[in-house]
């Protein structure tokens, strides 16, 4: 059985700085663009205030959640770029400078925006190493933010990161704290290929150990977060957390349950669940993602198809339905996944 | 230009609804926990006022994230419109949609929009099937300075000139893109200056100044009408209060600049025109339109609160106008 201390992705132990998520994101910014010049960064309000200098004001905003606080102090409206209200043009951009020299960062304040932007990740940083032969890297990350919960309606709420991990060239990662935020930001500006990182509203003020020395986690692997025998919950970004909760409800019934911790979106470290399934015989996925051809409904089919004989039930999961975000509270509150949802479901998969 | 009193009263009527609107709903969604999606307009009254001024329930409007002045101007009801706020299922959405979708078809309103200028190609589309079926109506997309920039706004703009539609394109340039200061992100002086690349004509007004806006608006609303295509209308205007309730804006811009807005107010510079204008309205009756929008807002706040919450399966209606609920729960483990 997997304990906590085999996994290599979970805070040192007797590392005692706490830092929030947002926090630790800023962090890894400020430490990265020191050490490598050619680390850029853009987006609207990332800064804030831009083009006022001389009237005092530098970072009023510091990014619409204070990620890029106190970088262009730092670093300078040359590295640090507030944009026009133009992502089709910056994204592309960004992705043009990473394919001529420089690591270039963008930040798409919400991923419901994507919509303006997409062709520059479909058709240029998806395809361009390909269809070029192999004569260009394109070293571009783009920050998004997913995530429903604040009554913020249908174009503001999403979590549609399977968007992403469809498009064959595109990594994508999900953190889901303080330390992964950290440490997979830092190896996503220094991968050579396109990377989409998720954070998610509900998890910025969250607060875990992180070392203040730089670290990279890999891109591409899980981490178990709770071992278990006897059921494997997979959870993403945020739902790691529902997971983990139901968990230690079900621990009250006797189930003993594993959690793991997805992280990384594109590619999906099917190795990790199957190794798990292959001993806990059941599969649960929670994802905020909706159902239809999703993270989740992949990692059911993988784990069919690869660990079929070692099943004892079906591989289920817990989502939201096939529905755009409600805003009434009322709604929403059905809408998402909770624990009630996944120790019910977890109960039925043991009966 | 000389206006009749009822169109002055009107234009009175509905500003100084919106800024009650406003001023108390705002807060009063906060206080349900409904306030990360609410963005208020005070302030900017004049605009959609005297634009709309010249439509009727036919026409169309597209709005923005910040269009509850949009929907009260387009003749939407403010306490349906309340209602929505709260989450509640008497208003036009049902409660699905919040602030930033409030759509009402009964009276051409097509939305308030989360995606800045998202809603502007849906006007021009409007636009279309007036002309196609020759209809005789006009479409209005409102966005911000900010909106300005973003590519859809231009494709359109263009589209619209080489088919010669009918609608408007309104620029509520307010001077600020969330904390972007408007200069920053524009490479002409004015908004209007671009209706020269698409060969259209630009109009700058005074957006604090409702019957400046009234006039330029009518001009762009009779072109279009006629059948001699769109228009940009660009108004000056300025948000009283930060991007949204948790954004301070004395961090990007100054307190003589909103002192200098401030004094410009849309409601008070009618005001003292009025008395220039040897009290065609007088003081009075516009201290009583205010107090009816006052009590009006009493009225929708308790109408809101009175309505009832969506129940649980409407999660899964009007996603599709034909889609087997069954397929929308199934595999997600759903509680309904
Ligand atoms: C495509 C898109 N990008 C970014 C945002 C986030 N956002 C919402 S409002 C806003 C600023 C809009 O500025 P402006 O168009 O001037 O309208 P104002 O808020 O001033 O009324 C931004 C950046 C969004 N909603 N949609
Ligand atoms: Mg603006």
């Amino acid at each position: 059985m997997t304990t906590l201390t085999e996994t290599p992705m979970l805070p040192p132990p007797g590392e005692t700085r706490e830092l929030q998520t947002r926090e630790a994101i800023n962090e890894a910014l400020i430490q990265e663009m020191r050490r490598d010049e050619t680390v850029i960064i853009m987006g609207e309000e990332i800064a804030g205030g831009a083009g006022r200098e001389h009237l005092g004001i530098v970072d009023a905003w510091g990014g619409a959640f204070r990620t890029t606080r106190g970088l262009i102090q730092e670093f300078g409206n040359e590295r640090v770029l507030d944009t026009p209200l133009s992502e089709a043009a910056f994204v592309g951009t960004a992705i043009g400078a990473a394919s001529t020299g420089m690591r270039a960062v963008a930040e798409l304040m919400f991923v419901d925006f994507i919509g303006v932007c997409m062709d520059q990740l479909l058709n240029n940083a998806a395809k361009m190493r390909y269809m070029f032969g192999g004569q260009v890297k394109v070293p571009f990350v783009m920050l998004t933010r997913i995530g429903a919960g604040f009554g913020s309606a249908a174009q503001h709420s999403e979590s549609f990161y399977s968007l992403f991990s469809h498009i064959p060239g595109l990594k994508g990662v999900c953190p889901s704290d303080a330390y992964t935020a950290k440490g997979l930001l830092l190896a996503a500006i220094r991968d050579d290929d396109p990377v989409i990182f998720f954070e998610h509203k509900g998890l910025y003020g969250d607060t875990c150990p992180v070392p203040e020395e730089m670290y990279t986690l890999p891109l591409g692997k899980a981490r178990t977060v709770r071992p278990g025998a006897d059921l494997t919950i997979v959870g993403i970004s945020k739902m790691t957390w529902v997971a983990v909760e139901a968990a230690e409800e079900l621990a009250k019934e006797g189930i003993n349950a594993e959690v793991i911790d997805l992280l990384s979106v594109s590619p999906i470290d099917y190795d990790h669940v199957l190794d798990s399934v292959r001993r806990t015989h059941r599969l649960l996925v929670v994802d905020e993602d909706t159902p239809v051809c999703s993270i989740s409904s992949d990692i059911c089919a993988r784990v069919a198809e690869e660990a079929f004989d070692y099943l004892d039930a079906p591989p289920s999961r817990v989502t939201p339905p096939h529905t755009p975000v409600p805003y009434s509270r009322a709604l929403e509150n059905i809408y998402l996944p909770n624990a009630e949802r996944v120790v019910n479901t977890a109960r039925r998969l043991m009966a | 230009m000389e206006l009749d009193r009822d169109t002055l009263l009107k234009l009175y009527r509905t500003m100084t609804t919106i800024r009650h609107f406003e001023e108390r709903g705002v807060p009063e969604t906060g206080q349900r926990g409904m306030s990360a999606s609410v963005h208020s307009s005070v302030g900017q009254e004049a605009v959609p006022t005297g634009v709309c001024a010249h439509l009727s329930d036919d026409d169309y409007i597209g709005s923005t994230h910040r269009g509850h002045g949009h929907c009260i101007a387009k003749g939407v009801d403010p306490k349906l419109m309340m209602a929505e706020l709260f989450g509640r299922s008497h208003g036009p959405n049902k409660g699905k949609g919040g602030s930033m979708h409030i759509a009402d078809m009964s009276k051409g309103m097509l939305g308030t929009n989360g995606i800045v200028a998202g809603s502007v190609p849906l006007a021009v589309g409007a636009a279309l099937t007036s002309k196609i079926r020759k209809l005789g109506r006009v479409a209005v997309a409102f966005f911000g300075d900010g909106g300005a920039n973003q590519g859809v706004l231009h494709e359109c703009m263009n589209l619209a000139s080489v088919w010669k539609l009918p609608v408007i394109f309104c620029c509520e340039n307010n001077g600020y893109a969330e904390s972007t200061p408007v200069e920053y992100g524009l490479s002409v002086a004015n908004v209007s200056d671009r209706a020269a690349s698409y060969d259209m004509p630009g109009f700058h007004v005074d957006g604090m100044d409702v019957l400046a806006v009234f006039e330029a608006a009518g001009e762009a609303v009779s072109r279009a009408r006629a059948g001699d295509g769109p228009a940009l209308l660009e108004a000056r205007t300025y948000r009283y209060y930060g991007h949204t309730v948790f954004d301070n804006p004395l961090t990007y811009r100054t307190k003589e600049e909103e002192d200098h807005w401030r004094a410009r107010d849309p409601l008070l510079t009618f005001r003292n025109h009025m008395v220039a204008q040897g009290n065609v309205i007088t003081a009075e009756e516009l201290d009583q339109m205010d107090e009816e929008a006052r009590v009006l807002m009493e009225e929708a706040v308790t109408f809101a609160d009175a309505s009832p919450l969506p129940e649980p399966h409407e999660i899964y209606e009007d996603v599709y106008a034909d889609y087997p609920v069954e397929m929308m729960r199934r595999g997600a483990n759903m509680p309904v």
